[in-house]
This record gives C-alpha cells, structure tokens and sequence, in this order.
C-alpha cells in the first residue's frame, strides 16, 4: 500500500456520480499528478480525499490507516496540507499573518517554517508586511502553496496551482513545487496545464469519467501516443 | 474677542457634543460592523441589544445605589456596567445557540439571518419595556460637571464659556481606551488575526484549522460588550429612554455605511460624521453670526438649517447618499 491516497474511491453530489472508482496515491518525496479533460472528476477526487466531500464506497488512507473517519479539520492536523484552487489566501491580511494563519493549528512556534517558507519563496520574504491582496497573481500562489507548508504537512494537495498564472511564472512555480520533494514530501497535484505539469510527475494518473485511464511516468505519459492524441492535443 | 466668544459658543453646543455623541455612534458602529465583518448579515437587534444591557445596569444601579456603594465622584453606573455587559452577552451567545447557529448551518441567506435579527430585536424591545417601562429615567448619580460655562467665563473673562459634563469626558475616555484596545485585540493577537482572516475567507479559515464557533462567540461577546458600554454612556449623557435606542439604530447604521461596512476604522470615522452632521445641522448658529457681524440685520432668523425634530432625516440623507455614491463606504468594507 502506498503512503497516502485513495482507493476505488466512489461518490458525487446527490445523484451525480463523478468518481467512478478511480484510485490515486504518492509515496513521500514523489509528485503524483492529476490531469484529464473537463469534467472528469480530478478537483472532486482531491476533495474526497481532502474530506470535502462524502464517499459512497473506497477508502483513504494515510500512512497505512484509513482516514475515512477523520473530517477535514482533522486530516489537515494529521498532516495533510491543501492548496485551493481560488481564494486561498487571506487578501486583507499581511503577508506574514497569512503564514501565521497557516500554522494556526501548531502549538509549536512557527518562526522557523516561516523562514523555511521565506527562503523556498524570497519575493514573500521581501513582502511580509504587504498586504496578500495586493500581491500579483504568481507571488499569491506562492503564498498560498507558503500557507499550507506552515503546518509541517506530509502531504500535499494542490488544486492546479498555475491557474491564471503566465507561462514563465507558472514553470517556476511548478520547479519550486517539485522542489518540496527534496524533504520527503508527497505531493498530489491536479493540474490543467498537462503537459508541463506531467514532466514533473514521478506517476501521473488520467482520469475520464470518474474512472483511471492510464496511469504511470509523467515522461512515459508524454511519450505514449494515445495519451498524446487524446488529451495532450497531438 | 468676538471671535473667541463665537468660537466658545460653537464648541459647547456643536463641537463637544458632537465629540461625545460621536464616540458613542462609533461604539455602537463599531459592534455592528464587527457582526457584520465575521457573520455577514446586519444585526437590527443591535439597538436593543444597547437597550437591554442599560437596562440591567440601571437596574444594578439601583441595588447598589440603595445599599449605598459609590464610587462618587463617578457615577455608580459604571460600577453596574460590567455585570449589564455580562447579561447582554450572555444574552447574545443564547440567542446565537438558539436561533442564529441554526441558520448559519443550513447556510441560509444573509437576508433571512438579518430578519431573525429582527425578530430578537422585537423580543428585546418587549423584555425591557416589561422590566423597566417605556418611560424616561435618569440614572447618573455623582459629580456633573469637570469644567462649568460660568468657571470659563470667570476665568476667560469672555462673555461666553464652555462646559463640559463629566459625562462627556467619561464617554470619550472610555471610548479611546476601547478603540485602542479592539485595534490591540484584532491587529496584535492570535484570536484577532484568526478573527480577521475568518472575515476575510471562511472556507480557508476553516481549512487552516481556525475554530469558527470561537470566532463565532469571540465576536458577539465584543459586539455585545460595545453595545452595552455605548448603551451605558448615551443613558448618563442623556437618559435612559427604550424608544430612543430603537430609534438610534438609524444613525448607527448610517456611521456604519459611511464608514465602510465591516471596517472598524471607517465604524469610527463614520460616528463622527453622522454626529457632527446631525448636530451641527440642527444647531441655531445665529448667537454664532452675531458675535462675527456684530452689526447684521438677521431678521428674527435664527440661522438653523434643519429643525431639531428632523433629526433624523440627516442620517438618513447621509445613508442615502452614501449608498447612491459610493457604495462600498469611506474605507473599503467588508472584512475587518
């Protein structure tokens, strides 16, 4: 069994089914990736693993245990860190209490993981006293990845981190996420921006209707040509 | 000279109770933009609310002015005022439990919350009429005046002189130290930044594991306690009347609106406006003109813009301008 995910996991809203059985994982130090067309249940299947929303049937689990009891308050002081995809910030709060805000749950001080989060991202460390609303589009996703590493997680979900970010700025961001690997953290990414997105990925997982398509190497992937065709446009 | 006496006059009928009025709207403001910032819907039992807690603290007032405790030269009530706090704040975190949570879980409109608002609002206004009666008491006790017109006078020399009540200085005291301290509280704390990113984003808040029952109870205990204290200071300035804090709502709002709904800097700014607009209106500023143009024809006019008894139709006017002009307030609204 892997370290964290979910398997055949089962559920939607009402009578809506999204997630159709589909299965995602991460080993600590590893990225997983989530890409697929619209629709295709890869925010839903972030939620359900986050607690957000209610399994019919599958299982998640974390460090060998099955967390399916524990609600989201929960699963982020057992150690799982969330990035949402919009207002994941606090944008009339400063830039430093927005990272204090993030390690609100820690009895222990911050100060140190504050420094962390200031050397992996040096433009907040140059802004603490900014207000987060006056940031620009990448410094805020920046941010938002520095609030949820405030609480030490193990794990990582981020919900397509580059969205409404430009090109160069979302590779850099998508360079430094990589980078968190280095402290053995595992990370699950859903992103719209596949192709980059993939090149990072130690497994990524394609998922239609609610169900995993293919799954493997980011660069095998990018390689295979019927992924190729489908999703990554020839 | 004239000059001096002109200015004398203005600042003891406008300027020092316009200062006083003020810094009571704002206390009042400041509680109604703090519900607003963190539970998002206008609070209409916040008049009441002032209401009810005078109310308790007269009536401790009472107990204790019968077994003769005193705190002369101050007036008994603010000894009373803490356990009128402690009852209107217990009142509010009930009335949370048993109407407001309710509506928050079903996550229902910011309409329908402020609607229940009103109806604890009719609940108030009938629990105090049944205590105390709607009629007008007077319950300050203790030494009236720090500075009299007629010690100005001898001392000046001037035919015109300032008074100040030690009410109003009273008011005003309390007022900047409970400013000072909610800044304190909501810039420099735990509890208050938690506050303020509630208010700001509450599914992130949530996220970051910040308790929003705490946040929830944090903020009326606040509301509460300001609407209490700026219940307590309008009843020793002016008297206790439960019709009048029904009716002071309407300026409360308005110093709210102007000010930026959800902005406690601009609940302040915004007290001082209406007060000084509605006293400065209604004000005859003909003894005023007179000590200027000593030599003016005034024709039996008595120079006053807007009688006292329209009152009201100032706020309101502000309200309707400020809405029509600039929406969003003096100071950007809407998280604290």
């Amino acid at each position: 069994m892997s370290f964290f995910g979910g398997s055949n996991m089962y559920g939607g809203y009402g009578p809506i089914k999204i997630l159709n059985g589909c299965s995602i994982s991460v080993e600590p130090g590893e990225v997983s990736v989530i890409v697929g067309p619209n629709g295709a249940g890869k925010s839903t299947a972030m939620k359900a693993l986050l607690g957000l929303l209610e399994l019919t049937s599958g299982d998640v689990f974390l460090d060998g245990k099955s967390i399916d009891a524990l609600n989201t308050r929960q699963r982020v002081m057992a150690g799982i860190g969330f990035v949402p995809q919009t207002e994941n910030i606090f944008p009339g709060l400063t830039v430093d209490e927005n990272l204090s805000m993030g390690g609100y749950l820690r009895a222990d001080s911050v100060a140190d993981t504050k420094q962390e989060v200031f050397k992996l991202f040096p433009i907040l460390g140059d802004r603490r006293k900014q207000l987060a609303g006056t940031l620009s589009g990448g410094q805020r996703q920046q941010l938002a990845v520095g609030r949820a590493l405030m609480t030490n997680p193990q794990v990582l979900l981020l919900d397509e981190p580059t969205a409404g970010v430009s090109p160069n700025v979302s590779a850099q961001l998508l360079y430094e996420i990589s980078n968190l690997k280095t402290r053995d953290m595992a990370i699950i990414m859903v992103e719209q921006n596949a192709r980059q997105a993939l090149e990072i990925a130690d497994t990524g997982y394609v998922l239609v209707m609610g169900e995993n398509k293919f799954t493997g190497s980011g660069p095998d992937l990018l390689k295979d040509s019927e992924v190729k065709k489908t999703f990554l446009g020839g | 000279m004239e000059l001096a006496n002109a200015f004398l006059i203005f600042a003891n009928y406008v300027l020092v109770p316009s200062i006083t009025y003020g810094a009571q709207l704002a206390l009042g403001a400041l509680g109604v933009t703090l519900i607003f910032g963190v539970l998002r819907f206008s609070n209409f039992s916040h008049g009441e609310m002032m209401s009810f807690g005078t109310m308790v603290t007269i009536l401790v007032t009472w107990v204790f002015q019968k077994s003769s405790i005193s705190i002369y030269p101050l007036p008994t009530a603010l000894l009373a005022l803490p356990i009128g706090i402690l009852a209107t704040v217990c009142f509010s975190l009930a009335a949370d439990k048993i109407v407001y949570s309710y509506y928050r879980e079903v996550k229902a409109k910011p309409v329908i919350l402020m609607m229940a608002s009103l109806g604890i609002m009719f609940v108030l206004n009938g629990a105090v009429r049944l205590f105390v009666g709607p009629g007008d008491r007077q319950f300050f006790d203790g030494e009236r005046f720090i500075v009299t017109a007629s010690e100005v006078k001898a001392y000046t020399g001037l035919a015109e002189g300032v008074s100040i009540r030690s009410t109003q200085a009273i008011t005003v005291f309390i007022s900047i130290l409970l400013f000072v301290l909610l800044y304190l509280f909501l810039q420099k704390t735990r509890a208050g930044t938690a506050m303020r990113a509630y208010s700001d984003n509450r599914t992130l808040a949530t996220l970051s594991g910040i308790n929003s029952q705490a946040v929830v109870r944090i903020t009326w205990i606040l509301a509460a306690s300001l609407a209490v204290v700026a219940g307590v200071l309008y009843g020793l300035d002016k008297s206790f009347k439960p019709f009048t804090y029904f009716q002071i709502l309407l300026p409360i709002f308005a110093a709210t609106i102007v000010g930026g709904v959800g902005n406690p800097l601009g609940a302040v700014v915004g007290g001082f406006i209406i007060s000084f607009s509605e006293i400065a209106l209604t004000y005859p500023y003909r003894k005023v003109v007179l000590y200027i143009y000593p030599d003016i024809d005034l024709n039996g006019y008595i120079l006053q813009l807007v009688p006292t008894d329209y009152k009201f139709s100032i706020s309101f006017t502000i309200l309707v301008l400020v809405l029509l002009l600039r929406p969003s307030g003096l100071f950007r609204g809407v998280s604290l």
